[in-house]
């Protein structure tokens, strides 16, 4: 086996593993049991579609996705921050 | 020869990515609140996307896109800490509680 059937068997075997790895988050997402859970969820979400479009990057050899994983790192750190800020804020309001 | 080892370092690098990604995955489900799943998520997490990403890097003979794989790792490694951060945070204002297991706890809620 030279490298670059290792390569694409390599790249195979991990879509196969983030495609199980985006199942039981999604899992996680649906079960809660609570808001904080779920936004974590979804951070994570987020962070394993990068590698998985990282992974489809090395299997298909098309570069031009590796400015979609960046884009969506960009947007899943902004929207944990803003859903964290929605946490914190509805907290304080039950409070006062 | 070099573009040999590369390949193989790079299919190396994305098992192991893979393989932590889908190690997050366990951790969110098996553990038992959500500081103890975040350090699953966050750590765990940004690890195997950076790997995977490092991948993408040793294969490519563009330049270009070797600076947007290591751009897009840094960036990882910078804004999963800070959210991970934020979010516990947030939580614990909210009032979450720890586990029962946890012995030490150094915030006043």
């Amino acid at each position: 086996m030279n490298g670059a059937e290792a390569l694409l068997w390599a790249a195979d075997i991990a879509i196969g593993l983030l495609l199980l790895a985006l199942l039981l988050v999604i899992y996680r997402l649906a079960r809660g049991p609570n808001l904080g859970d779920r936004i974590m969820a979804l951070d994570t979400l987020t962070i394993l579609a990068v590698g998985l479009i990282g992974a489809l990057t090395v299997r298909t050899g098309l570069t031009l996705y590796l400015d979609i994983a960046i884009a969506i790192a960009l947007v899943g750190f902004l929207s944990t921050v803003a859903l964290a800020r929605y946490l914190l804020n509805r907290a304080q309001g039950e409070q006062q | 020869m070099m573009v040999q080892v590369l390949q193989y370092l790079a299919a190396a690098s994305v098992l192991l990515g893979a393989m932590f990604g889908l190690l997050a995955a366990i951790g969110i489900v098996r553990l038992p609140d959500l500081y103890t799943r975040l350090h699953a998520a966050s750590k765990a997490g940004a690890v195997g996307s950076g790997l995977i990403l490092i991948a993408v890097a040793l294969i490519s003979t563009d330049g270009a896109v070797i600076l947007r794989a290591i751009l897009g790792i840094i960036f990882l490694l910078l804004s999963t800490p800070i959210a991970a951060h934020l979010l516990a945070r947030a939580a614990h204002k909210a009032g979450e509680m720890p586990t029962v297991a946890t012995t030490i706890e150094e915030i006043d809620g």
